[in-house]
């Protein structure tokens, strides 16, 4: 591996590489099979030697047609299918859905509802990011942080198998509040948990922050600046990264966010490193936000005032949430009846996805692997 | 907010394409109007507008709560400074400026359309477009909807800016305003045939390149596949 001084060098596409007498542009196909690129996603590479000069994604192997699907159940019945856009954060699709339909209905989750369903948006927060550096971290050469960051998770789910019987795909919530009161020892289970993860993540730090390895692989690869961030939609902990502090739960404060005290991290050069430390330091105001939700945790319904059939009102309306990966929307129509009348989902996943070529032209194609890794997508969701 | 009572025909401004079913079950309708003043995600931006909106509608629609129909909330008229200076420019252009629940959203002419949506960007700074999409009106002469969510960092706010065409007709792009407007118009490409001009990469994205039909127009059944393509490339008689 080069390091950083020579990696500048090959951001410079105009000068030929004079290192190959007869170099010509070779096409390479990156997947849809290929572990690093996290499902199917192929890319196609334009190379120079091992210089990417350019990049096409080709997506849509999972696609499933969600949004079509909605347009034929009713509100109550897509809610289960949201959980199978991004399988690994499946809590936060579901809260962000119910909430569309909730706005729609000028319903309001009554507040024990909404501190439940804080807490187990965050924990999924952190599950969420605990795949994410598994994978990642694996894709880049280091195998160890995959069986700590699984084996932590674990606790998270068997959480989330307690309140709701699912550990994945949870269907948690409902609109209007949630279905379940919490289990005896709910709270205590999540204090355990916030106590004993946060060592853990002083362990995740201690095998790669310093690691001069993943440093030399991390810093530098695959800038994104704040401008290039906006005009490509990009949101999130890349977004973050690059120095804007923007979180929808801070800028737009849906559920009981606003009552809680917690930090937004960003970084400064919007480079793969920085989002590994933004998602790492995510993941500690996480358990912050865990750890205010459960101490407050108020008495009361968990289920607001709302008709067995659900028929909103004919209108449109478009909400969206801070899911881990970025904005999550929810862009839904309704004509009156009992069935959405288009129901669009905005995917973080997708939209992020989009950034891939301006970050890794004049990379090599290694760097390619770590930068899939540090967008953080989930097929599941980019191809819906 | 004397405005309202001017407002056109609020009751309905889009779905004329299907009917909503008559009301044969009578679901209770207080809970949407006893709560319609205070919106999950009120806009910090807006202090006074979302509680303006949503407030005229709460009482008129908490009284007929016994008789079977249930009145949401109404689109309320939306006019601001962008607003009328957008107006005062294009004029019947802008076909309508409103907020429901709080959201604000323009209707305008397809003609202006690439206009507005570079002015939005420069002058009224929403530099972030978050989505695009389309819905679709079969019995509407100008059967697509083409919605356009934008966001501003500068104000923290949303709107949307709505505009409506007919079959076969196509859009300016707006890659040259926001990039990310790619692969999002292409989206709508394939699930409506919407075609953008002067997109650079005008193809599918979800659906392979030689796939027939467009599966999110309402003529396209839930069922419904490219049979030859699914022979001709899978090899199975059908995929159902």
């Amino acid at each position: 591996m080069n390091d950083k001084t020579d990696r500048t060098a090959y951001l410079d596409l105009d000068t030929k590489d004079e290192t190959f007498l007869d170099a010509t542009e070779l096409v390479l196909n990156m997947g849809p099979q290929h572990p690093s690129t996290h499902g199917v996603l192929r890319v196609i590479l334009k190379l120079d030697g091992e210089k990417v000069l350019g990049t096409e994604c080709v997506i849509g192997y999972l696609h499933r047609g969600v949004e079509k699907i909605g347009e034929n159940r009713t509100y109550t019945m897509f809610n289960p299918y949201v959980d199978r856009m991004d399988y690994v954060a499946a809590v936060s699709n579901g809260l962000g859905y119910c909430e569309a339909v909730e706005k729609l209905l000028s319903v309001e989750a009554p507040p024990r509802a909404q501190y439940i369903r804080v807490i187990l948006t965050e924990l999924c927060r952190i599950a969420s990011h605990q795949v994410w550096l598994g994978t990642h971290a694996l894709d880049i050469g280091a195998i160890t942080p995959l069986f700590y960051c699984f084996r932590d998770r674990e606790e998270i789910l068997r959480i989330f198998e307690k309140y709701c019987g699912a550990r994945l795909t949870t269907h948690a919530f409902r609109i209007g509040g949630c279905l379940y009161e919490t289990y005896e020892g709910f709270e205590e289970d999540c204090k355990k948990f916030c106590d004993f993860f946060l060592p853990k993540l002083d362990e995740y730090e201690e095998l790669l922050t310093t690691n001069r390895i993943w440093v030399k692989r991390t810093k530098g690869v695959g800038i994104l600046n704040p401008e290039d961030c906006i005009a490509l939609g990009v949101t999130g902990p890349v977004l973050r990264a690059s120095g804007l502090k923007w979180d929808l739960r801070k800028a737009q404060p849906y559920e009981s966010y606003k009552n809680f005290d917690f930090e937004i991290p960003t970084g400064l050069n919007g480079d793969t490193y920085d989002r590994y430390l933004v998602r790492i330091e995510e993941m500690r105001q996480a358990v912050r936000i865990i750890r205010q939700a459960v101490d407050g945790l108020p008495q009361g319904p968990i289920m607001a005032k709302v008709p067995k059939v659900i028929k909103p009102p004919v209108g449109e309306v478009y909400h969206s949430i801070e899911a881990p990966k970025g904005e999550l929307g929810y862009f839904i129509v309704s004509d009156g009846s009992t069935q959405p009348y288009r129901m669009r989902v905005r995917p973080p996943s997708f939209v992020n996805l989009q950034a891939l070529d301006k970050m890794v032209r004049g990379l090599l194609v290694a760097d390619v692997v770590a930068v899939i890794g540090t967008l953080d997508i989930v097929l599941g969701e980019v191809d819906r | 907010m004397p405005e309202e009572t001017k407002e056109p025909s609020p009751v309905s401004p889009d779905p004329d394409g299907v009917k909503p079913p008559s009301e044969t079950s009578a679901p209770p309708t207080n809970a949407p109007a006893a709560k319609a003043e205070a919106p999950v995600a009120a806009k910090p931006a807006e202090p006074a507008k979302p509680a303006a909106a949503a407030k005229p509608a709460a009482p008129a629609a908490a009284k007929p709560a016994a008789p079977p129909k249930p009145e949401g909330p109404k689109p309320e008229l939306w006019d601001s400074e962008p607003v009328s200076s957008l107006r005062s420019q294009y004029g019947s252009g802008i076909k309508e400026a409103s907020t429901y629940l709080g959201q604000k959203y323009l209707v305008v002419d397809s003609s202006i359309l690439y206009e507005i949506l570079l002015r939005m960007r420069d002058e009224q700074l929403f530099d972030y477009c978050v989505d695009i999409t389309a819905v679709h009106y079969p019995k509407r002469e100008a059967q697509f909807d083409i919605v356009y969510v934008l966001y501003s960092f500068h104000h923290n706010d949303r709107v949307r800016v709505k505009t409506q065409i007919k079959d076969g007709d196509s859009v300016r792009s707006a890659v040259e305003i926001w990039p990310t407007a790619n692969w999002l118009e292409r989206e709508v490409y394939d699930m409506f045939g919407i075609i953008f001009d002067g997109h650079p990469d005008m193809k599918r994205i979800l659906l392979p390149d030689g796939w027939k039909g467009h599966p999110l127009r309402k003529d396209y059944p839930i069922l419904q596949q490219d049979q030859e393509w699914v022979q001709i490339n899978l090899g199975i008689e059908s995929g159902q």
